[in-house]
């Protein structure tokens, strides 16, 4: 078959091909080409996931935005946290070319349909917990989605090439936060030390499930969506913050750190699922918090909405009229 | 060293940190006036950054948080330049000091209310802000201008994100238009302070801006726009002011009190 022939002229069967083809090439399905529905469906799940991810991901940090310590670090928080608005409305946009409205991603957030990230539904007590959000879970973040710039979904893919570009700012901000703290007073470094001690589990368990339980990896390494494993990627982040650990002067609470010269890896220990799936059926410690404040502030600004869209068929209407 | 050859261009990059290492330090008197210009500023920032994660829509987030991060970089540069005349630095200023040591207009301490009661303090602080910093543009002392000549630029955004949300809330719906109606009223009695000189003001000569000069442009702006939204400039109760000389409202204490709380827990401590 022709390679320019437009995709509406084609058979169901010739599509898959040219699809199959475009996958196996390495090449980008962009939004006008055939898909099978459950490449657009697993798509439309995992970029809405992530949108709503950034977007509730603004509150625990937005937390500290009023009492940041310094005026230096209330304005690198408050454009992190602008940054993170920037995400979500890419990502919102990305979907948005598989055919579903950001209306309708916004009502199955608040209802609880769809899911995000369940590493936000952990609270933010102390401002140590702003550098290990940038450190860990910016990090983790990034370890995931640099392999999603090569997705094979075009607007997925460019729109983490600039997302990846700001998390990398976002998680050396994090790191010298921590950093600051850790050389500070001792009562600076001790919330670092609490603060790294409870948020270490949580970003390890980002990647999802041991790779033995992860039911949807197969089908979208397959796709070329997803690139590596989740136990992969999981060995890649350790392997990146034991050495920044001891930079930081800080412990990782995890006794079965070690370097495994065979491996050439660094060994850790077991992590504990069960709260996982915990929190990911809802029950972590700040999942209804974290959906009930997304649901106020829409709830809250619905006749701001409402009055934008009369106005704009206001004007659209005097504009028609002369 | 003579002050010129301290001078920044305004196209260069004049941050917080370039103020606080290559400046000449301000007299005291210059420095009230640069501190009253930061507390505005910084007020308004600590305001606004609530609206993050809170706001109607994704590109209000986004609108509010950025409007919040330009007037925080307003105030971090004049606090910068004020603290010189004590050696103090911008976080001393923002942090250390008490509720009546700050010398914003109470206007800028009024709470965000709802969406419309927001946007009406930002229609009139916008259309002062931009008035003023035009005007500082010129002032005799070079940092000031430099610092005015960015931020002109910038709340000229502001002033025009007010305005758009002025008409679609006053036009849009019955709802909207009682609660932009409702906003103004609470916001308005605060606007005379802003245009009232005093003696700190008038001993600056050429280098600061006498807050009665930038009166009628201000009325005619906002005039025009209220004209547009088939609205009426509020009248009656004017709010005795007080905030150059500390004096405040009840609203600012709690804002204060919040963001200085991690801060004086660990006096000495850098971040």
């Amino acid at each position: 078959m022709a390679k320019n022939t437009p995709s509406f002229a084609l058979s169901e069967q010739e599509a898959l091909a040219r699809f199959d083809e475009i996958i196996a090439a390495d090449e980008r399905i962009e939004p006008s080409d055939w898909m099978p529905d459950a490449y657009r469906k697993t798509l439309i799940r995992q970029i809405s996931q992530h949108a709503h991810s950034e977007i509730i991901g603004m509150q625990p940090e937005g937390n500290w935005i009023t009492r940041a310590p310094s005026l230096k670090r209330k304005a690198i928080l408050m454009a992190k946290v602008q940054d993170e608005a920037g995400h979500g409305l890419y990502l919102y946009s990305a979907a948005q070319t598989l055919g579903i409205g950001r209306d309708q991603m916004t009502e199955d957030l608040i209802s609880g349909k769809a899911k995000y990230s369940s590493i936000f539904n952990y609270h933010t007590p102390t401002w140590a917990d702003i550098g290990s959000i940038g450190w860990l879970v910016d990090g983790a973040a990034i370890c995931n989605q640099v392999p999603l710039c090569r997705a094979s979904y075009g607007p997925y893919g460019r729109a983490m090439v600039r997302i990846c570009k700001e998390e990398s700012f976002h998680q050396r901000q994090g790191f010298e936060i921590l950093l600051h703290l850790s050389r500070g007073s001792k009562a600076q470094h001790d919330m670092a030390q609490e603060s790294v001690n409870r948020w270490y589990a949580p970003a390890l368990m980002m990647f999802g499930p041991p790779d033995a339980q992860s039911p949807n990896s197969a089908q979208s390494m397959a796709w070329k969506i997803k690139r590596f494993s989740n136990d992969d990627l999981r060995q890649r982040f350790v392997d990146m913050i034991v050495p920044q650990s001891e930079v930081l002067g800080l412990t990782l609470p995890d006794r079965a750190i070690r370097w495994n010269e065979k491996r050439g890896h660094f060994d850790y220990g077991d992590l504990d699922w069960d709260e996982f799936n915990e929190v990911l059926k809802g029950r972590g410690p700040a999942n209804s918090i974290r959906l009930e404040r997304r649901k106020q502030a829409h709830d809250d600004g619905a006749w701001v909405r409402e009055a934008a869209a009369a106005y704009a068929a206001r004007e659209n209407k005097e504009a028609m009229a002369s | 060293m003579s002050e010129t050859s301290f001078q920044v261009s305004i196209g260069e990059a004049f941050t917080a940190e370039d103020i606080s290492e290559t400046v000449e330090a301000p007299s005291k008197q210059l420095a009230k006036y640069a501190m009253r210009l930061g507390d505005d500023a910084l007020i308004l920032a600590q305001r606004l950054g609530w609206w993050v994660a809170r706001a109607p829509e994704l590109e209000e987030d986004v609108a509010l948080c950025n409007i919040a991060l330009d007037q925080l970089g307003h105030a971090r540069a004049f606090l910068s330049f004020a603290g010189l005349a004590w050696a103090k630095t911008e976080d001393d200023l923002a942090y250390f000091r008490n509720e009546s040591e700050f010398t914003n207009a109470q206007v800028f301490e009024q709470p965000n209310g709802d969406f419309a009661q927001t946007i009406a303090r930002q229609f009139v602080v916008s259309n002062y802000q931009c008035g003023l910093y035009i005007a500082l543009q010129a002032s005799a002392n070079s940092t000031i201008a430099a610092i005015s000549a960015k931020a002109a630029k910038e709340v000229d955004y502001h002033r025009d994100h007010a305005r758009q949300w002025m008409l679609r809330l006053a036009l849009g719906t019955d709802e909207s238009r009682k609660r932009i109606i409702e906003g103004l009223n609470v916001i308005w009695p605060f606007v005379d302070e802003l245009f009232r000189d005093d003696e700190l003001v008038e001993g600056l000569g050429a280098s600061a801006v006498p807050p009665s000069s930038l009166r009628a442009d201000f009325d005619k702006a906002t005039l025009e726009v209220l004209a547009r939204c088939e609205m009426e400039v509020p009248q009656g109760f004017v709010a005795r002011g007080g905030g150059r000389q500390g004096i405040h409202t009840e609203f600012l204490g709690p804002l204060l009190a919040e963001m200085q709380v991690l801060a004086r827990a660990h006096p000495g401590a850098t971040w």
